[in-house]
This record gives C-alpha cells, sequence and structure tokens, in this order.
C-alpha cells in the first residue's frame, strides 16, 4: 500500500541534492517574482517597473506594475498554501490522489462564503474567511465519509471519485446561487474558477492570520505524517496517536485551503501536481517535502498566473484556468496508474 | 389449454407489459401537459384554445406573436433536447452498466460544447455545421476517455475519473475561448457551460429533428442488442449480440445525438444523467428504459426551463435548475453505491 501509494516508482534517493535543489527552487522563485512584475497585459519599460516599485504611481504604467506588486504576493501565498495543503492531503489519506480541489474541499469553501452571502447577509472579510474554512472542514469530513463507505475503506480511487463528484456537485449549486445575485464580489466566475486578479494588500491582510496557522500546523505535522506513512498499525506501534494525528494535519491543511479560497476562489489541481513532483525531487520525507511543495506551489502558481497573463492577451486568463488545463492531464496520469480490481 | 404454468407466465408478462404501456402513456401526458402549459401560462395567459388555433397555423391577434415566436420555439426545442439527452443518456448508463458513466459527467457533452464554442466563435461558423463540429469532437472526448481508461479492459471507475479529469480540462478550453471573444457575456457563458434554451428559434429545432430521427431511430434499433448487454459482456455475446460493433453503433448514435443538442443549446446540466435511473425508478424491469427515459428527459428540461423562467425570483437558464437537481442526487448515488459496496 504504502510503497504503491506514496514511494511508487518514485524511490527515496539519498538527501544529498536535497540542498542543490532548495537553491535551485529558490532561484526560480526569484526569478518568476521578477517576471510577474514586470510582465503583464501591459508592457512596460523597466524604468517604469523600478520606479513603481520604489513606490510611485505617475503614469498608468506605474500604476499597472503596482497592482501586480500586491498581485505577485498573493499568488505566492495561495500557491504555498496549496501546494502545502495537496503534500498533507496526500500524506494524510495516503492516497496519491488526494488534492484540495479534487477533494472537493476547494469547491466546499467556495459554496459555503456564498451561501454565507446569499442567506445570510455577511459581508465582511473576516466572515467570509471564517465561512470558507468551515465549509472546508465540513466538505473535507463529507467526503472523507462518503469515500470509505463500503468494502475497502477509503481507497484511492472512491476517494477521489466522491470528492470529484462533491466539486461537480457543488460546483452547480454555487451557479444557482450566484447567478441571481449581481452583488456578489467578482461575480459567478470568481467562485467557479479561482484567480489572484484583483488583489490587494487589504484582503490579504485579513487572511494572513489564517495562512499563518494553518503553515505553522502543517509544518509541525511533518514528523507525524512520516509516523503514519509506515501505516496505521506501525504509527500506533511506535507511539503515534493515528486519529489525533491524522485530525491535526488535515486541520492545518483545511485552513489554508479555506484561507486561500476566500482570497482567490478555488484553485484546483496545484496540489496535486505538486508533492508528485517534490517527491521526485526530495524523496518521501515529508520533514523535506511539506516545506518544499510550499516552495515549488508557490513557483507553479505564480508562473501559471504569468502564463495566463500573456496567453489571452489583451483579456487574461484566471490561473484557476491554468491549473487545470496542466493539473489534469497529470490526473489522469495518476489514475491510469492506479490498479483497480473490478469487471 | 395450455399448462397453468404457461398461462401464469403469460399472465405475467402480460400485465409487465401492460404496466410498461401504461408508464408511457402517463409521461407522454405529462410532456404534452408541460408543452401546453408553458405554451399558454407566461408572463401573460393565452386560453389553451387560442394556443391551439396557433399550432394550426390561425392568425390570432395578441397570441400570434408570444405564442409563435416566444413560447413556441423555446417549448419544441426544450422538448427536442430534452430527448436527445435522456435516450443518449441512458444508453450510455446501461452500455457501460453504470449510472455515473453518462454522457455529461464523463466530458463527453462538454467536448461537444467546447467544439461548439470554437466553432462559433473562433472561426465564425453559423447554422448547421456547428452540430456536425460538435458531434465529430464528441466522438473525439469518447474515444479519447475510453482510450485512456483502457487497461486490460475498461474498469467503470477509471473511466469516470478519467471522464472527469478531462472535463476540467474542456471546461477551461471553454472559459479560456469565451474570455477571448470579444464581448463576453453572462449569458452566452452560462449556455456553453451549463446549457440554456434562451433565445431559442424555430430554424433550431430542423438540425435537431434529423439528428433524434437518424441516430434515435438507430438506438431503437439496436433496444434489443442493448437490453442484453445490459446483462453483460459474455451473457450477451452468448445470446448472439456482436458485441463490438453494437458497441460502436450505440457510442455513435449516443453521441450523434446529445452532441447535436449541446451544439443548440449548451450541455444541460445532468438531465442525461438524471433521465435514466429516474427512468428505472419508474419502469423497473418491466421493459427497455429508452423510451420512457427520453421522455423524462424531454419533462425534466421542459419543467426545468419553466421553473428557471417563471416560479423562481430571478431568472435562471433551464441548466442552473436541473444542475442545482441533479447534484444531491449524483452525491446520493455515490453514498449508496460506496454502501453497497459493488463495484462501481
Amino acid at each position: 500500500m504504502i510503497s504503491e501509494s506514496i514511494g511508487g516508482a518514485v524511490a527515496p534517493r539519498a538527501g544529498g541534492n536535497r540542498m542543490l535543489w532548495l537553491a535551485v527552487v529558490a532561484a526560480v522563485l526569484v526569478l518568476l517574482c521578477i517576471l510577474s512584475v514586470a510582465i503583464g497585459t501591459r508592457e512596460v519599460a523597466w524604468a517604469d517597473i523600478v520606479a513603481a516599485i520604489g513606490g510611485r504611481e505617475d503614469t498608468i504604467a506605474q500604476a499597472a506594475v503596482a497592482m501586480r506588486i500586491p498581485r505577485t504576493l498573493l499568488a505566492l501565498l495561495a500557491g504555498a498554501a496549496l501546494g502545502l495543503a495537496g503534500a498533507i492531503m496526500q500524506g494524510v489519506t495516503r492516497n496519491p490522489l488526494a488534492d484540495p480541489g479534487i477533494l472537493g474541499v476547494n469547491m466546499g469553501a467556495s459554496l459555503a462564503v456564498v451561501v454565507g452571502v446569499a442567506w445570510f447577509n455577511i459581508a465582511s472579510a473576516d466572515a467570509y474567511i471564517f465561512a470558507a474554512v468551515l465549509g472546508a472542514g465540513a466538505s473535507a469530513v463529507f467526503v472523507y465519509a462518503i469515500g470509505s463507505l463500503g468494502r475497502g475503506g477509503a481507497t484511492p480511487l472512491k476517494l477521489a471519485l466522491a470528492g470529484a463528484a462533491t466539486s461537480v456537485a457543488f460546483s452547480s449549486l454555487v451557479i444557482a446561487l450566484v447567478l441571481p445575485r449581481n452583488d456578489i464580489a467578482g461575480g459567478i466566475r470568481a467562485w467557479q474558477i479561482g484567480g489572484v486578479g484583483g488583489a490587494t494588500f487589504e484582503r490579504m491582510s485579513h487572511v494572513l492570520p489564517f495562512l499563518v496557522a494553518g503553515f505553522i500546523i502543517s509544518l509541525l505535522s511533518a514528523r507525524k505524517l512520516n509516523s503514519l506513512a509506515l501505516g496505521d498499525d506501525l504509527a500506533a506501534g511506535l507511539g503515534e496517536r493515528v486519529a489525533l494525528a491524522r485530525a491535526f494535519a488535515a486541520f492545518g491543511a483545511i485552513l489554508l485551503c479555506g484561507a486561500t479560497t476566500a482570497v482567490c476562489g478555488p484553485i484546483g489541481f496545484l496540489g496535486l501536481v505538486v508533492p508528485h513532483l517534490c517527491r521526485l525531487l526530495v524523496g518521501v520525507d515529508h520533514r523535506w517535502l511539506l516545506p518544499f511543495s510550499a516552495v515549488a506551489g508557490a513557483c507553479l502558481l505564480l508562473g501559471a498566473d504569468i502564463v495566463g497573463r500573456i496567453i489571452a492577451r489583451p483579456a487574461e486568463l484566471d490561473v484557476g484556468i491554468v491549473t487545470a488545463f496542466v493539473g489534469a492531464p497529470f490526473f489522469i496520469w495518476v489514475v491510469r496508474r492506479q490498479r483497480v480490481r473490478e469487471l | 389449454m395450455l399448462s397453468p404454468i404457461v398461462e401464469a407466465l403469460t399472465e405475467g408478462r402480460n400485465r409487465r407489459v401492460r404496466r410498461y404501456r401504461f408508464a408511457i402513456a402517463v409521461l407522454l401526458t405529462l410532456v404534452a401537459a408541460l408543452f401546453i402549459l408553458t405554451l399558454s401560462l407566461g408572463q401573460s395567459f393565452t386560453p389553451p384554445s387560442d394556443v391551439i388555433r396557433v399550432l394550426l397555423g390561425k392568425d390570432v391577434p395578441g397570441a400570434s406573436f408570444t405564442v409563435g415566436q416566444l413560447r413556441l420555439p423555446r417549448a419544441l426545442l426544450a422538448i427536442l433536447a430534452g430527448l436527445s439527452f435522456g435516450l443518449g443518456g441512458v444508453a450510455f448508463q446501461i452500455m457501460l452498466r453504470n449510472p455515473l458513466a453518462s454522457p455529461d459527467i464523463i466530458g463527453i457533452s462538454l467536448g461537444a460544447s467546447a467544439a461548439a464554442v470554437f466553432a462559433i466563435v473562433v472561426l465564425q461558423l453559423k447554422g448547421p455545421v456547428v452540430p456536425v463540429f460538435a458531434v465529430l469532437a464528441g466522438l473525439g472526448v469518447a474515444l479519447l476517455v475510453y482510450g485512456l481508461s483502457y487497461r486490460n479492459g475498461v474498469a467503470g471507475t477509471r473511466l469516470i475519473l478519467i471522464g472527469i479529469g478531462v472535463s476540467a480540462m474542456l471546461e477551461s478550453f471553454i472559459a479560456y475561448i469565451l474570455s477571448t471573444a470579444p464581448a463576453w457575456s453572462l449569458q452566452e457563458a452560462m449556455r456553453w457551460l451549463t446549457g440554456s434554451v434562451n433565445g431559442a428559434q424555430l430554424g433550431q429545432a430542423l438540425p435537431l429533428v434529423l439528428a433524434l430521427a437518424v441516430f434515435g431511430g438507430l438506438l431503437l434499433s439496436r433496444m434489443r442488442d442493448l437490453e442484453a448487454l445490459r446483462l453483460g459482456e459474455d451473457t450477451a455475446a452468448a445470446l448472439g449480440v456482436p458485441v463490438a460493433r453494437t458497441r460502436v453503433l450505440i457510442i455513435v448514435a449516443a453521441v450523434g445525438m446529445i452532441a447535436s443538442a449541446t451544439a443548440i443549446t449548451g450541455p444541460i446540466a445532468f438531465v442525461a444523467f438524471l433521465s435514466g435511473p429516474i427512468a428505472a425508478r419508474i419502469v423497473g424491469s418491466n421493459g427497455s428504459l429508452l423510451i420512457p427515459s427520453a421522455l423524462i428527459g424531454a419533462t425534466l428540461v421542459l419543467a426545468g426551463d419553466y421553473c428557471g423562467q417563471f416560479l423562481l425570483p430571478g431568472r435562471y437558464p433551464v441548466g442552473v435548475i436541473t444542475g442545482a437537481l441533479g447534484a444531491p442526487y449524483l452525491i446520493f448515488l455515490i453514498v449508496r453505491v460506496n454502501r453497497a459496496g459493488g463495484s462501481l
């Protein structure tokens, strides 16, 4: 089970290269940050970019660049949160198909916010975030409960199917709720397909405490996830309280997903791809895997956002569209590798 | 003089046939009643007698425009699309022996929708070319999903998950195409993502009637073979059904219908998925599910569109209503299948 679901073809190699990879990923991240500020739907001269970073907003070009700075920061945060949440979910469920998008957690958060706005008139940023975290938690429990019904418990395919179906169902409920409400911020697309456009420092400041708490809890759970990877019996034998460890790690992931979705809307597939790639680079030790997934997730989301700004000029593409395009084939590939005993 | 056993068997068979015919008669009446209701009661009331005179081609002042130009095309399109989705959906569900394997979940409807959007927005095509395009794309997606999920036979869960993955990509593709379109309108976006019969015109019904006649006829002519496939591939082969050929024919026919309807109304959410199981509840094992499921599809779209137009605060396209209806059922189905522990 473990070798199939987590190790697989990816044998943990010696960790000597880890520092090297860390440096490489960090360099890529810095490069992407520079690109993200420099590239957009409007072409801006370097002098203006430098001026805008210095805080000047005299020309339209400088103002455009000034808007890219919070956007870049939000992409970094959201990417790191989703990458990390994906790694945790794969560890907690020991399921290579786990991802906050596929398991319906992001869409659950989205639905909760929409329900809150439409029925309970919530309006403040904090209320959005609470609703989103609540929705993320509820749908995680819901999907896990459905997926583990019946024979064999929560097998990867059953869990993924339960999550994907729940996600489809929630998504059509979101449309039904949002459509008659022109006043719901960002309109219908924002709650169906996530994006980081329109980010402001003000909105981010509300979500930051949740993200920080989520990051801390998640990173602290690395050792527990390592024990869980050995299988429940062995982990219990090593003195780990299995259920508690799962709940602790999952709570961190849910905080991250909920808070991210409250600001960006549901972004799928990122949390699926990132941990798989990171396992190739640094192996299966969660103490390395988790931070790496966060940094790589930030890279991937930032890269996807930059691509989305270039590809559909003069319009721009929400980053959730780009990640689905990259992530869905990856998802199919992982599904194909799963062995199913059926028919 | 027949033996009592034969007599009892004949009696049972006759009873099942009677029940089946009764169910179909009820469904037909339901569709007809909804059709008349849609035509006569909208923002204003038109007496059914006037409606019938308009349908017969007479010129009725005040009613000719509302009924003939506004309500009739819409109701007609709703019925035709509903029939296509219901029939095509249940064919897939029976053939793959899995209610989740319906074309709107495994990405075939979205494939047709993506092709239609591409043809209209990027290639600037109009008219009957669009459905042809959509049918080809639908077949392509069906082939792709089937091929990707093939590994020592096609396993149901894998097929569905891969279909969902493909759907996610297609949805992104549609969103991308629409975002490059000169005028992004929510109306259009909703049509291609969840389906709608807004702005229906009488001319649009013709390609649908044609598709329904050709592909629907093909499907109904294979009804017996399809029923045999329901028992499993080996049993069907033993009963003398050419399994591979039947399968190809059914896929072509079902995709043809679904894609032609999608090219005009968009992929009306969950109608293909819902119709079959509802039909199974009503008809049980008394007869083939094809015709009842088609009629239920028509009922769902007609009733959904009527609700979306008049019964709710605010106006919704029909896909939103059927989507909200189908969502809880989808979850319920997963719960039931998982609990039963059968192979999904």
